[in-house]
């Protein structure tokens, strides 16, 4: 954690929008992804893969939506405060070969504990208005 | 053939140590679109309190998933990678990981729930630093379609 860059506890408000962001998804950020994360399934690039279990085409990697929200949040909280991030995977994220998919990020206070000093973060992202995750909880002590 | 819930408990490792370096932190957070000075510059991470870049909230996959495959190919268990979906995921942080830590992974079998033709396992990775302190741990849950 950095007290340098902690939110001020003091300032927080349940329902406050903290941080939001638009990100495109296109098969070079799948690509980007895959080699940073070391995550090379093909349902990842390789449309006749992901056909062949059963999806559509190209699907995102949840850990990237997952990441991308961490992100939106980390910026706001500074880098490294977040101390628990959680999420369910819903829907997934259909990636067209050309083109993109817009993925939509805002992040809001869903409570806080006065004793600790804990906010707790709740993060909805969706796409063309519905949502790819649920639960998506993160944890940030301003103390 | 379905999950096999005996293997309950089971654990794999710890894994080879993995050395967490600034050029990979910075690749990750250029993939996940992570927008902090200190993913990218030494010198702002110390003015923030780091002793090196830090790493993005998630960054902690890399090294989980690596030791998690143990898991997916044990034959005993049973998971058909092409009919897996990532269900859920967390990461609770016992501290930032930053450019220089050394990590090992070790993980457990942590529960396995059938249902509706869908076997639901978690899996929990422990990251620990050279001197055994906590890092970081990561609960992860596949859900295997268990479908003829």
């Amino acid at each position: 954690m950095s007290d340098e860059t902690l939110p001020a506890f003091a300032s927080l408000n349940v329902g406050d929008e903290v941080a939001t962001r638009e990100v495109e998804f296109s098969r070079d950020t799948l690509v980007r992804y895959a080699a940073a994360s070391g995550d090379f399934n093909p349902i990842h690039y390789n449309d006749a893969f992901a056909q062949s279990v059963g999806l559509d085409g190209v699907i995102a990697h949840g850990m990237l939506t997952m990441g991308v929200g961490a992100s939106v949040v980390e910026e706001w909280a500074g880098a490294g405060n977040l101390v628990d991030f959680q999420v369910r995977f819903t829907r997934p994220i259909a990636v067209p070969a050309l083109g993109s998919s817009v993925v939509r990020i805002v992040a809001v206070v869903g409570a806080l504990d006065h004793d600790v000093k804990q906010a707790r973060i709740d993060v909805t992202v969706t796409v063309e208005g519905a949502k790819v995750l649920v639960k998506a909880q993160a944890l940030v002590d301003c103390a | 053939m379905p999950v096999n819930p005996e293997t309950v408990g089971r654990t794999y490792g710890p894994s080879e140590a993995y050395e967490v370096t600034r050029i990979k932190i910075r690749e990750f957070a250029d993939a996940v679109d992570a927008r902090s000075g200190a993913h990218f510059y030494p010198d702002v991470a110390r003015a923030e309190g780091y002793s090196d870049v830090v790493a993005p909230t998630t960054f902690a996959v890399v090294i989980a998933q690596r030791a998690e495959f143990h898991v997916v190919v044990d034959p005993e268990v049973g998971v058909d990678f092409s009919k897996v979906v990532h269900a859920d995921e967390r990461f609770t942080h016992h501290r930032p990981l930053v450019a220089g830590d050394v990590i090992q992974a070790t993980v457990t079998i942590e529960s396995i729930t059938q249902r509706a033709g869908i076997s639901m396992v978690t899996t929990r990775a422990e990251l620990t630093d050279v001197d055994g302190a906590p890092v970081t741990t990561v609960l992860s849950t596949l859900a295997v379609r268990e479908d003829a």
